[in-house]
C-alpha cells in the first residue's frame, strides 16, 4: 500500500504547529497504524529530518498511552479500537490520511502527536480513590457485593484513561472519563463513604483543569475504545446534584 | 563478596513473623525526615510509593509514561493467585509456596517464596478494599478460577484485564498519597544513574523527557521497580518502553544481576506477521484448556488452508508427545514443543513460525455460543489482529518472550548489594526461579510493594535518622550527571547511518536465535562475539537525531538499546556457565529424551554477576539454594 | 467543641459555585428548557383557536383572557425570566465551551447527532425568531395601535386580523417553518438531553423518554406549523 499522510507538525506547546504531508510506501495492510508510523519514522530519521512524536506503549490496547486523531475521528474510524490496534487493512491503497494530535485546553501538545494528559491525574487525585490505608483492610468476602453491582463497576472501571472522549467532545469535556471513575467507585460499597466528598471534589478538579462541560451528544461513548457508556454520565450528574445540595461539603 | 541472603532462623511458616517482630523501627516523627525514591510506577512502585507514604515517609516517584497509571503492569491479563482457599478445594499458604517453587524448577529462594505466599492473602484483602471489582459469584462473594495448570482453583480475576484493574487500585493509593503531599510524582520522567556516596544509594539522575533537562534527586533510599528486561529481545509481549536502563545502571554502579538468563516464553502468542512488526501480543493462556495445538504431518502442507488437511495428516504433537497432560502442559513445555516442530519446516505461516490453535473439535463438542462465552473476547481480539475468524479458521499462534525471572539480586530485606538500593517486583530475581507460574507476577509486585518493603526498609533506615536530607551538590551527583550527559552528546553526535531500531531488531535477532527458547553453548558463544561487534558498530554508527533539550523519543531509546546490548551479552554469559536446562532456560547439550535435565549438583545456585567493565569477564557469585522444606524433584508432564 | 459548632458558618457563596460548576450550569439548562417545553405544548394548543372558523373571536377571547388572568401573568413573566435565564446560560456555556478548545481540528470528529452539536446555533436561530414573533404581535397587542372588535357589547384587541395579515405574506410563512424546524430539532436533542443531565437514566424508562422526545418535538412543532399554513393557505383561499 501507499499511503499519503498529512500529519501534524509543531515543535513544543509554544510553537504554533502546522501540517507537513509525507509519503509512505510499502505499507502492508497487517500492520498496525502504529507500525505505519514507525515506518515513516525510520523514513525521517534516514533522510536525516525529526521523526513524528507520538505517544504510545503497550501497543495492546489498554495502557491507554496512544492518542491520534485520524481522519477526524479518535483513535480511528474502526469503533472500540484504540491506535495501536486499528490496523491498515482499515484503509485503502492511495488513501490521504490526516493525523492530528488529541486538541483541548486541558491537554496541550508536549510535540507533534503527543499531548499532556497530567490533568486527568489531576482529577483522579481529587478523590478518584478509596482512603484505605495498606494493612487496614478487613477481610475480603466480608463485604459481599451483588454480582451486577460488581459488574456494573467493571463496565466502567474498564476506563484506560486515554482521553479519547475528551477529544471526541466538542466541548472537550472529560465527563466520561470522570464519571467512569465516579461511577465505579459509586457502585461498590467500599466506595460508600467518601461517596459525596468524591464527586464533589472530583468535578471541582475538572472545571478547574479547563475541560468543557456535557452536552450529552454521545460522541465519546462513539469513540471510547472501551465503549464506556455515557449512562455513567447520568450516574455522574445524579450523584454531583445530590451530594452538592444535601451534603455540606462545600461546592 | 560473600551473598549473605539474610534469611531469618527458624521454621519456614514463622520466619516472617519473628522477622516483623524483632525487626527495626522508625518512628513517624524521624520518617518525616526520610527521603525515599521509587523508580517505576507499576504494580511494585506504586503500591511500594504509595504505603511508604502513608506510613510517612518523604516519596519521589518517577515513571517515564505520561501517567503513573500505564506502568506494564497494566497488560497482565489472567489473574492474581492468593491462599485463601475460598474454594475448599484444599489450597493452602504451604501449597502455594510449594506449587511456586516445583514451578520454577527448584531455583528460587525458599524464604522468600513463603513470604510471598503468605502475603497473598492480604493482597486480596487490600485490593478488595480499595475498591478493585474482582469477579463475583452470584452470591456476592469473591470468585476464582483455576489457572497455569494448579490443581487448586486460586487465581482471583477481574474479567481479561485484571492487571489493569490491579494496577488502578494501586494507582488511586499513589494518587491518594499525592494529593496529600507525602508523595511527589515526577511523569516522563526517566532515571538515567543511581548516585551512590560512601557505598550506599543516596539519590538518581533523571531526565525530564518533556525538556531535556537532567535532574539531580537526592534521598537516604532508592526502590527500583522497574520491570523486566524481556525487551532486549526487540520483539516480546513488554511494552515499546520497558526497559533495562534503571536496573542497569545498578548493576554498573555495583548491584549484582541474577540469573539473567532466565525468561520465559509464552506458548500462546499471536505470530509474527512482517517484518515490520513492533510488538507481539499474548493471547491469553486459557485458550488451551479448549484448544488443540497441531501442524502438519507433511512439511508440503503447511502452507495448505487448514481445512483440506485430512485428520490423519494432522499432528497433535503435544497430545502425542505428552499424553498424560496433553495441550495443558506448563508454559516452558509447550513453547519448546512449538519451536521443535518449526524447525522441522511444518510451521504453517510463510514465516515457518506458527503452529494451529483448533477450536474446531470443541465447537463440534460443546457448540460455539458455549466456546463464544468462554473466549469471545480473545476471538474477538484474535480476530481484529490477525484478521482471521478462529470459529471457522485455527488460530495460529507461536511463542513470544514474555516475562523474566531473572533480575537484581536482592537479599530477604529486597536490598541489592548496594545498601539503601531496593529491588522489587520483577526487577529482582527472587521468587519464580527459572519459570514462573501463571498468575504470579501480579502477586509478587503487590508483595513486595504493600507488604514487604514498608517492612523490611526500615532496617536500613532506622540507621539513617541522623542523616540529613542528601545534599545534590555533592561531588558523587556532579559525576554521575557528567556521566549521563557524556552519554547523551555520544548517542546525538555518533551521526552514524542506521537507525537505533536497526540495532534493536538485529540484537533481538542474535537473542531470540541463540539465547531463545533453546540454547547451546556454539551459539552462545557466537552469541557473545555478535553482540560485542553489533554493540561497537552501535556506538560508530547509530543515527539518533534531535537535541537533547527537546522531548526526544529517538534518545530515550538509543539509552535504553545502548545498555540492553550490554545486558544481552551477560544473559548470553549466564546462559553459557548454567550447563543444566531447567524452567525456563533450555540447553539443547543438558537433556535425558528429549527433555530438560535438571543438575542440582552442580547448578543449585544463584548465579549472580558482578559488573567488571563493558565487554569483560563477570565475576561470577553463588548463592547455594537450600531447600529445607521441598525436595527437588523432576518436573514429568509425560 | 463540636465540629459541628466549630464550622457553624452559613454563607451563600457555595450557591455561585454550584450553579458555576459544568453541572450547575447544566441543570439551569435542563430545568428552564423543560419548563419551557411546558410552555410550547401549552402556547400551542391555545393557539390552536386559530383554526376555529369563526372570524377570530375564540382566539381574541383566548388572548384576552391569556393577558387579563392574574396567575397566567405571573406565569408568562416567569416565562419571560427562564427564556432569557435559558439564552444567557446557554450562551455563556457554549463560550466557555469553546474556550476548553483553543485550536480546532482540520477534521472535525462526529459520532453525534448534528442536531447535539449545534444546539447553540440552533438556540440562537430560536431566539432571532422570537425577537421577531414578540414584536409581531406581543409588542403590538400590549402597546401598538390594535383594530377592534366587540363581541356581546364587550371590546376585544382584534389580534386574529394581525396574525392573519401576517400569516397572508409568504416569507413569513416561511420564516416561521425554518424557525419551527430550528426548534424540533433543538427539542429533539434538548428533551431527552435534559433528563441525562438530572440524572434521569434507566434501562427501563430512558427509551420511554426518548421516544416521548422525539413524539413531542415533532409534534408541538406540527402543530404550530399548522396555524401559519391553515392561514395561507386556507383562509385566503
Amino acid at each position: 500500500m501507499k499511503i499519503t499522510l498529512k500529519v501534524w507538525r509543531q515543535k513544543n506547546a509554544q510553537d504554533n504547529g502546522r501540517f507537513e504531508t509525507y509519503n509512505v510506501a510499502d505499507i502492508e495492510s497487517d500492520m498496525s497504524f502504529l507500525e505505519m508510523m514507525d515506518v515513516l519514522n525510520q523514513q525521517l530519521i534516514k533522510d536525516k529530518k525529526d521523526p513524528v512524536a507520538f505517544d504510545h506503549d503497550c501497543r495492546e490496547g489498554i495502557c491507554g498511552m496512544c492518542s491520534m486523531v485520524i481522519n477526524g475521528h479518535p483513535h480511528g474510524h474502526v469503533k472500540a479500537t484504540t491506535t495501536c490496534q486499528l490496523h491498515m487493512r482499515s484503509f485503502k491503497d492511495g488513501d490521504t490520511i490526516v493525523v492530528e494530535p488529541w486538541r483541548a485546553k486541558a491537554f496541550p501538545v508536549i510535540k507533534d502527536l503527543a499531548v499532556d494528559r497530567s490533568a486527568f491525574d489531576k482529577v483522579i487525585q481529587a478523590g478518584g480513590y478509596i482512603s484505605v490505608n495498606t494493612g487496614s483492610a478487613p477481610e475480603a468476602n466480608s463485604v459481599p457485593v451483588p454480582q451486577d453491582m460488581a459488574e456494573k463497576a467493571m463496565d466502567a472501571a474498564e476506563c484506560i484513561g486515554c482521553g479519547a472522549c475528551v477529544a471526541a467532545c466538542k466541548n472537550s469535556s472529560a465527563m466520561l472519563f470522570l464519571s467512569a471513575k465516579v461511577s465505579h467507585m459509586a457502585l461498590l460499597p467500599q466506595g460508600q463513604p467518601e461517596r459525596k466528598k468524591r464527586v464533589i471534589s472530583m468535578m471541582k478538579a475538572h472545571d478547574e483543569a479547563g475541560f468543557g462541560s456535557c452536552t450529552n451528544t454521545g460522541a465519546c461513548e462513539a469513540y471510547c475504545p472501551k465503549g464506556i457508556s455515557i449512562t455513567n454520565i447520568a450516574r455522574l450528574n445524579r450523584e454531583f446534584l445530590s451530594a452538592a445540595l444535601s451534603s455540606e461539603q462545600p461546592v | 563478596m560473600k551473598l549473605d541472603a539474610k534469611i531469618p532462623a527458624g521454621n519456614l511458616e514463622d520466619k516472617w513473623t519473628t522477622y516483623r517482630s524483632k525487626c527495626k523501627l522508625v518512628s513517624p516523627a524521624n520518617k518525616r525526615r526520610l527521603d525515599v525514591i521509587v523508580i517505576g510506577s507499576g504494580l511494585a512502585g506504586a503500591s511500594a510509593a504509595a504505603t511508604l507514604g502513608e506510613l510517612g515517609y518523604n516519596v519521589k516517584c518517577f515513571c517515564f509514561q505520561d501517567s503513573p497509571r500505564r506502568a506494564h503492569s497494566i497488560a497482565a491479563q489472567g489473574g492474581i493467585n492468593a491462599a485463601k482457599n475460598y474454594q475448599n478445594d484444599g489450597d493452602s499458604i504451604y501449597r502455594l509456596f510449594y506449587d511456586t517453587i516445583k514451578g520454577g524448577d527448584y531455583r528460587s529462594r525458599e524464604a522468600n517464596v513463603y513470604r510471598l505466599a503468605e502475603a497473598s492473602v492480604q493482597i486480596i484483602d487490600q485490593c478488595v478494599a480499595q475498591g478493585v471489582p474482582f469477579a463475583r459469584e452470584y452470591g456476592g462473594l469473591l470468585a476464582n478460577r483455576s489457572f497455569g495448570g494448579v490443581q487448586v482453583s486460586r487465581t482471583f480475576y477481574a474479567r481479561g484485564q485484571t492487571g489493569q484493574q490491579l494496577l488502578l487500585g494501586a494507582y488511586s493509593a499513589l494518587s491518594r498519597q499525592i494529593a496529600a503531599g507525602s508523595v511527589k510524582m515526577y511523569n516522563r520522567h526517566e532515571m538515567l544513574d543511581v548516585v551512590v556516596i560512601d557505598g550506599k544509594a543516596r539519590g538518581i539522575i533523571a531526565r525530564n523527557l518533556i525538556t531535556g533537562q537532567l535532574e539531580r534527586h537526592g534521598a537516604h533510599a532508592v526502590l527500583l521497580c522497574t520491570g523486566g528486561y524481556g525487551n532486549v529481545f526487540y520483539l516480546s509481549t513488554n511494552a515499546m518502553g520497558s526497559n533495562v536502563t534503571a536496573a542497569w545502571k545498578a548493576h554498573r554502579k555495583g548491584a549484582l544481576f541474577a540469573n539473567p538468563c532466565f525468561t520465559q516464553i509464552h506458548p500462546t502468542c499471536i505470530p509474527v506477521t512482517s517484518g515490520y512488526q513492533s510488538k507481539l501480543t499474548l493471547m491469553s493462556e486459557s485458550l488451551r484448556n479448549d484448544g488443540r495445538v497441531w501442524v502438519p504431518k507433511k512439511k508440503e502442507d503447511r502452507l495448505k488452508p487448514p481445512q483440506q488437511i485430512p485428520e490423519e495428516d494432522r499432528d497433535y504433537y503435544l497430545e502425542r508427545m505428552y499424553p498424560a497432560f496433553g495441550n495443558l502442559v506448563p508454559r516452558d513445555i509447550a513453547s519448546r514443543a512449538a519451536k521443535v516442530v518449526c524447525d522441522e519446516g511444518r510451521g504453517v505461516v510463510k514465516s515457518g513460525y506458527a503452529v494451529y490453535l483448533d477450536f474446531s473439535d470443541a465447537i463440534k463438542r460443546l457448540g460455539k455460543d458455549v466456546i463464544a462465552a468462554r473466549y469471545g473476547n480473545l476471538f474477538e481480539m484474535y480476530q481484529r489482529i490477525a484478521d482471521d475468524n478462529p470459529y471457522e479458521t485455527p488460530m495460529k499462534i507461536f511463542p513470544a518472550v514474555h516475562y523474566t525471572m531473572g533480575g537484581l539480586w536482592v537479599d530477604y530485606d529486597l536490598s541489592t548489594t548496594i545498601p539503601g538500593l531496593y529491588a522489587l517486583g520483577e526487577a529482582n530475581f527472587s521468587d519464580h526461579g527459572a519459570n514462573r507460574l501463571g498468575a504470579s507476577a501480579l502477586m509478587q509486585g503487590l508483595a513486595d510493594g504493600y507488604f514487604v518493603i514498608p517492612v523490611t526498609i526500615a532496617q536500613f533506615l532506622a540507621d539513617e535518622i541522623r542523616t540529613p536530607p542528601i545534599n545534590t551538590n555533592q561531588a558523587a551527583f556532579a559525576e554521575a550527571q557528567n556521566n549521563v550527559q557524556a552519554q547523551i552528546d555520544r548517542l546525538l553526535g555518533i551521526k552514524g547511518n542506521k537507525s537505533v531500531d536497526d540495532f534493536h531488531m538485529a540484537l533481538g535477532k542474535i537473542m531470540w536465535d541463540k539465547c531463545g527458547m533453546a540454547r547451546n553453548a556454539e551459539g552462545l558463544k557466537q552469541a557473545r562475539k555478535e553482540i560485542q561487534t553489533l554493540r561497537e558498530e552501535f556506538w560508530q554508527n547509530v543515527l539518533v537525531p534531535g537535541t537533547a533539550n527537546e522531548f526526544n523519543p529517538e534518545l530515550e531509546k538509543a539509552g535504553r538499546v545502548a545498555d540492553f546490548l550490554e545486558l544481552g551479552e551477560l544473559m548470553v554469559i549466564d546462559a553459557l556457565n548454567r550447563e543444566e536446562s531447567c524452567g525456563g532456560h533450555f540447553r539443547e547439550e543438558f537433556t535425558e529424551d528429549g527433555e530438560a535435565k535438571r543438575d542440582d549438583a552442580n547448578f543449585q545456585y544463584v548465579a549472580a554477576w558482578e559488573f567488571t567493565g563493558t565487554g569483560k569477564d563477570p565475576q561470577l557469585h553463588k548463592e547455594e539454594l537450600v531447600f529445607e522444606n521441598v525436595k527437588p524433584s523432576t518436573r514429568s508432564y509425560k | 467543641m463540636s465540629s459541628e459548632i466549630a464550622t457553624k458558618t452559613y454563607s451563600l457563596s457555595w450557591l455561585g459555585h454550584f450553579f458555576s460548576s459544568s453541572v450547575g450550569r447544566k441543570l439551569i439548562m435542563s430545568l428552564t428548557g423543560l419548563f419551557l417545553c411546558l410552555f410550547l405544548a401549552v402556547h400551542m394548543s391555545g393557539n390552536l383557536q386559530l383554526l376555529k372558523s369563526d372570524g377570530g373571536r375564540a382566539f381574541n377571547e383566548y388572548a384576552y383572557f391569556m393577558t387579563h388572568f392574574a396567575p397566567i401573568k405571573v406565569v408568562s413573566y416567569i416565562t419571560y425570566f427562564l427564556i432569557l435565564l435559558h439564552a444567557f446560560d446557554g450562551v455563556a456555556l457554549a463560550l466557555k465551551n469553546r474556550q476548553a478548545r483553543p485550536v480546532k481540528y482540520a477534521a472535525t470528529p462526529a459520532g453525534s447527532t448534528w442536531a447535539s452539536r449545534n444546539m447553540a446555533l440552533l438556540g440562537i436561530i430560536i431566539f432571532f425568531f422570537l425577537v421577531v414573533h414578540l414584536k409581531s404581535f406581543w409588542f403590538e397587542y400590549k402597546f401598538g395601535a390594535m383594530p377592534s372588535v366587540t363581541y356581546d357589547g364587550k371590546e376585544f384587541k382584534d389580534l386574529y386580523s394581525i396574525v392573519k395579515e401576517a400569516f397572508s405574506q409568504w416569507w413569513y410563512v416561511l420564516l416561521y417553518l425554518v424557525s419551527l424546524v430550528a426548534l424540533a430539532y433543538h427539542l429533539i436533542h434538548g428533551f431527552q438531553s435534559a433528563f441525562q443531565t438530572l440524572g434521569l437514566s434507566h434501562k427501563k424508562y430512558t427509551p420511554i423518554i426518548q421516544a416521548f422526545g422525539w413524539i413531542f418535538s415533532i409534534g408541538v412543532n406540527l402543530g404550530f406549523a399548522i396555524q401559519p399554513l391553515y392561514l395561507f393557505f386556507i383562509q385566503q383561499s
